[in-house]
């Protein structure tokens, strides 16, 4: 049973005056103290949130709501500029930034009334899927195995965002998405993670990694509410010139989870021997879940799908290395002093950049070089254009395409593979879809044997939000998942 | 000169020009772009790459771009793509230059300049639109380096030609040409002073019939005079090296205006590796055709044309026509002037008289303390007759002095001629008559006295009988 709320619950709560904004932003800013050995924020806007909070019932009092979910506290991965708060990415060189402008998401929250709570940790710049690289320590995942008591990873990078809505430190809250990094960590948390089309959510304001696969989405605990928050956050912005003009949908308002007709592919080049037997269990009784609540399985090929991991691991470094040049010590962020121009840039970004940041930055500068450029660049961009066309054929013949999110469950902190490519091979069945620019959404489907939340990808064709969320709630309502983490850091 | 200098020798010269685009706003934001603001006081968000900051391109910028190329006779590229030049510098916020690479706007085209065997084409490779960085200020501070990012991301087109030009004076006409369509059509203001543009310029040498020589490339020229002084001194330079037995190396360098020679910058080896690759932020442009017509529509009449239309309409010479049309301001002016006047009464004023009161007051057309109007005033009082040109020339200074319009000068001065036969009538009878002496003197042969006549004639009309008259008037009445 979940005695935690979602944004469809306390809506009604606040409604019913049941409780206020201030009572509920109370509880969840107690829960972050009581949770801090998880890690999850970077910042904590204790006081702003109580006063925000108050304004809010204020509003509601005067009857003046700014939407039905005024007055509800989320967490904000620090990622998004937020006006007068610390945005960091997570890494050492933007420490003591703090912007004087608000990113169009963030912007979204606060004129639907949204309370922010503070800013979630994350791998530095968002690149990791432990949340190991950021410059604030490891975020720890409020899941532990049944037999063990060692710490695990939440998934990256948006490991702060998905550990703090698994463990009651915000009712929902913002993650980006690059390469997997909402729906790997809602893998992890058991908790939901959409990540919606390339250009479905406004970019502005938001510290870009790679700019043609980043995309902001929400990380909820329900799909209704997953439904609700790409309601408030999505929408063209003319201030980014890749956001769409397709207009967007009520997601919750028509959200039907009849799926009666549709039809399901499952690909086989996700299949492998290596896939834990759990996972595959849940893979399949999921595509009979489907069939038996009236939709069609198909077996599909996306034949390109096991180039994606190295297409993408020159693209998106590529873009993060141009992406990061900015951050040298000039005009914000960290300076470290230097003998002249060329040394300050140096020491400046030798001590800002963590490990994992740095070798993307190489490995990005090396593909972009002249004479490796042709070899590497334009092949990625050719296999990626291969992709595209994979999921174009696909969805010729099915509604949606069905996989697990994540090769495994939750691992531990101190297992982490220290070979990088073992760990970017978390990635794998999330790289794709980011990609060919589509939108997926993970959702958690059963605990494995260790009682850690396995969680399955549903994809469906560019703007087919509206449907991968009906698909995703027909899974939602038939298998109830409920299992919530036993909350030891309490202990 | 020149040709001597460098006889025996090829000159091949070919020049890129970046023009700051004429726009009230940057490329990629909506900050103003207005010439000597306060430092740092014309700075977005997105001009100083603060984190999560997306460019949105300017649309008119582009428009001012097309028009450009169609300036150029330039093909219209209906997809192109903006690049990222990647490299480190202290007034590069973004740490790179957002710029057009392998798909510019513009492609081929050309332009035609005059030269001394007459008319030739220059070829235009293609013209693309980039964010200029901003300045860096070093004698502000002994420790420190100041940046003034008001310039970063304003809007330029470089326009690159192939290497068609083999004199200085070549490439000086072809950058006055291209400059002067530009102010043409208003997408350039051409202010070379305020770096609005700029040149920079490729030399070679070569022996005729052997293969082309190593170039360089000399930075950031900025008036007509550097560019040719700068490439008369690199030719003579790499023929001086290749006549000594050394060789030219491949390397940028810069004109120093106080000495006039140029130095070494960075050679080839040392050049960036700017790492382009497609700008994710930003799709690629695509223009539709009906857009593209309706530019080519609203195109003004371009000074070739304008040209033309000068010698046939005016039966202007080509000499003349191309000092007219070479600026707009000029043209504009001429034509307020020539309309129902003699041509080329106008041209000699125009191109005479009103440029030498500008040259020595070091005014441009658009500043002119005659205008048009004024100016045609008194080219009326020449055609009919009131003053003759010396006088009109006494009238110019007055009018420059006073502000006065000539004809009030006129009046005022009593300039104004006497040309009615029968008022000159009676001044040659008084003078015939008082002098019957010398009447009797001429007509027995001392031709001589003719001159007298004319001469007490004048003297008692103060100088404002039409010469003309009065002389044709003696001639009839003496040979009575």
């Amino acid at each position: 049973m979940r005695d935690s709320h979602t944004l469809k619950s306390l809506a009604v709560l606040l409604e019913n005056k049941k409780i206020s904004s201030k009572e509920v932003t109370s509880e969840y800013l107690k829960n972050i103290e009581s949770g801090k050995e998880l890690n999850c924020y970077n910042t904590i806007s204790q006081e702003k949130a109580l006063i925000d909070a108050e304004k809010s019932d204020e509003r509601r009092k005067s009857q003046n709501l700014r939407s039905k979910y005024d007055g509800i506290p989320i967490g904000i991965k620090d990622l998004f500029c937020t006006k007068g708060v610390a945005t960091t990415a997570s890494s050492r060189i933007l420490s003591n930034f703090i912007p004087n402008y608000e990113s169009t998401v963030t912007q979204k929250c606060g004129e639907a009334g949204m309370i922010s709570l503070g800013k979630l940790n994350c791998d530095e710049f968002a690149m990791g899927s432990t949340n190991k690289t950021s410059f604030f320590g490891s975020v720890k995942n409020p899941w532990k195995s049944l037999n063990s008591d060692n710490e695990l990873v939440p998934g990256g990078s948006s490991g702060g965002s998905a550990a703090a809505v698994s463990g009651d430190l915000c009712v929902a809250s913002l993650g980006t998405d690059t390469g997997g990094s909402i729906r790997q960590p809602a893998s992890f948390t058991g908790t939901v993670g959409l990540k919606p089309s390339y250009g479905r959510v406004s970019r502005w304001g938001i510290v870009a990694f790679a700019s043609s696969l980043d995309q902001a989405g929400p990380i909820t605990k329900t799909v209704e509410d997953a439904a609700i928050f790409l309601d408030i956050i999505s929408g063209h912005d003319e201030k980014d010139s890749t956001s769409s003009v397709n207009p967007k949908e009520n997601y919750y308002e028509n959200l039907n989870p009849d799926i009666k007709g549709m039809k399901i592919g499952i690909p086989k080049e996700f299949r492998s021997d290596k896939l834990p037997a759990s996972t595959q269990k849940s893979w399949d009784e999921c595509a009979d879940l489907l069939k038996t609540n009236g939709a069609e399985i198909l077996d599909i090929s996306l034949p390109h799908t096991m180039s994606a991991l190295p297409a993408y691991y020159i693209i998106a470094p590529a873009e993060a290395s141009s992406n990061l040049a900015r951050y040298d010590g000039v005009r914000y962020g960290l300076r470290v002093k230097g003998n002249d121009l060329i040394d300050m840039y140096e020491k400046t970004r030798s001590e800002g950049f963590g490990d994992e940041v740095k070798r993307r930055i190489l490995i990005g500068t090396y593909v972009l070089s002249s004479g490796y450029y042709d070899a590497y660049y334009i092949k990625a961009q050719k296999i990626r254009s291969l992709i595209k066309s994979d999921y174009v054929e696909a969805f010729k013949k099915v509604d949606a395409i069905l996989t697990p999110s994540t090769p495994s469950t939750a691992f531990e902190i101190a297992n982490e593979p220290s070979d990088p490519v073992q760990n970017y091979l978390n990635d794998i069945f999330t790289v794709p879809v980011n990609l060919a620019g589509l939108p997926g959404i993970s959702i958690p489907f059963a605990n494995d044997e260790n009682n850690l939340p396995i969680g399955l990808q549903l994809i469906t064709n560019s703007f087919e939000e509206q449907k991968l969320l009906n698909v995703a709630r027909n899974i939602e309502e038939t298998i109830s998942y409920s299992e919530t983490p036993e909350k030891w850091w309490l202990k | 000169m020149v040709a001597q200098m460098i006889e025996g020798w090829n000159l091949v010269i070919g020049i890129e020009i970046h023009a700051q685009v004429n726009s009230k706003s940057k490329l990629f934001s909506s900050s103003p772009t207005d010439f000597g603001s306060k430092p740092n006081s014309q700075v977005s968000l997105i001009d100083a790459a603060m984190p999560g900051m997306l460019p949105v391109i300017n649309k008119f910028c582009i428009e001012q771009a097309v028009k450009s190329g169609i300036g150029l006779n330039a093909k219209i590229n209906k997809k192109s793509i903006f690049d990222r030049k990647n490299y480190f510098y202290q007034d590069l916020p973004q740490g790179y230059q957002i710029s057009q690479y392998k798909d510019p706007i513009v492609g081929e085209g050309f332009v035609e300049i005059e030269t001394e065997n007459g008319q030739k084409k220059i070829g235009v490779e293609r013209l693309h639109l980039e964010q200029d960085a901003g300045k860096s200020l070093h004698d502000q501070d002994p420790n420190f380096t100041f940046v003034d990012l008001n310039r970063s991301g304003i809007a330029l087109m470089e326009i690159v030609s192939k290497p068609d030009m083999n004199s200085p004076e070549e490439a000086v006409e072809y950058v006055r040409k291209v400059r002067s369509i530009l102010r043409y059509l208003g997408t350039c203001d051409g202010n070379m002073e305020q770096g609005s543009l700029r040149a920079d310029v490729n030399v070679s040498v070569n022996k005729p019939g052997n293969e082309l020589g190593t170039r360089c490339e000399i930075k950031n020229l900025n008036s007509f005079k550097f560019i040719h002084a700068a490439i008369v001194y690199e030719a003579k330079r790499q023929i001086k090296l290749i006549e000594q037995g050394e060789s030219v190396n491949q390397e940028t360098r810069l004109f120093n205006t106080q000495s006039g020679e140029t130095r070494s910058m960075r050679s080839k080896e040392d050049a960036h590796d700017y790492r382009y690759f497609p700008d994710p932020d930003l799709l690629p442009l695509t223009l539709d055709d009906d857009w593209i017509k309706g530019l080519q529509d609203s195109i003004p009449e371009l000074p070739d044309q304008i040209k033309e239309r000068f010698i046939n309409e005016y039966f202007l010479s080509s000499y003349d026509a191309n000092i007219i049309v070479s600026d707009k301001a000029t043209s504009e002016y001429f034509e307020d002037v020539v309309k129902n006047r003699n041509p080329k009464l106008v041209t000699t004023w125009v191109t005479g008289e009103l440029f030498s009161i500008l040259n020595k007051k070091n005014l441009i057309i658009e500043d002119s303390p005659i205008t048009s109007k004024q100016l045609g005033e008194l080219i009326d009082n020449i055609e009919n007759g009131k003053i003759s040109n010396r006088q009109a020339k006494e009238v110019l200074e007055e009018m420059c002095e006073s502000g006065k319009g000539a004809s009030e000068i006129i009046d005022e001065k009593g300039l104004s001629q006497i040309s009615d036969e029968n008022e000159i009538e009676s001044l040659v009878d008084n003078v015939l008559n008082s002098n019957p002496e010398n009447v009797k003197k001429y007509k027995n042969g001392k031709d001589k006295l003719f001159g007298f006549f004319v001469g007490e004639a004048m003297k008692l009309s103060k100088g404002k009988a039409n010469p003309k008259i009065v002389n044709d008037l003696i001639k009839k009445k003496l040979s009575q």
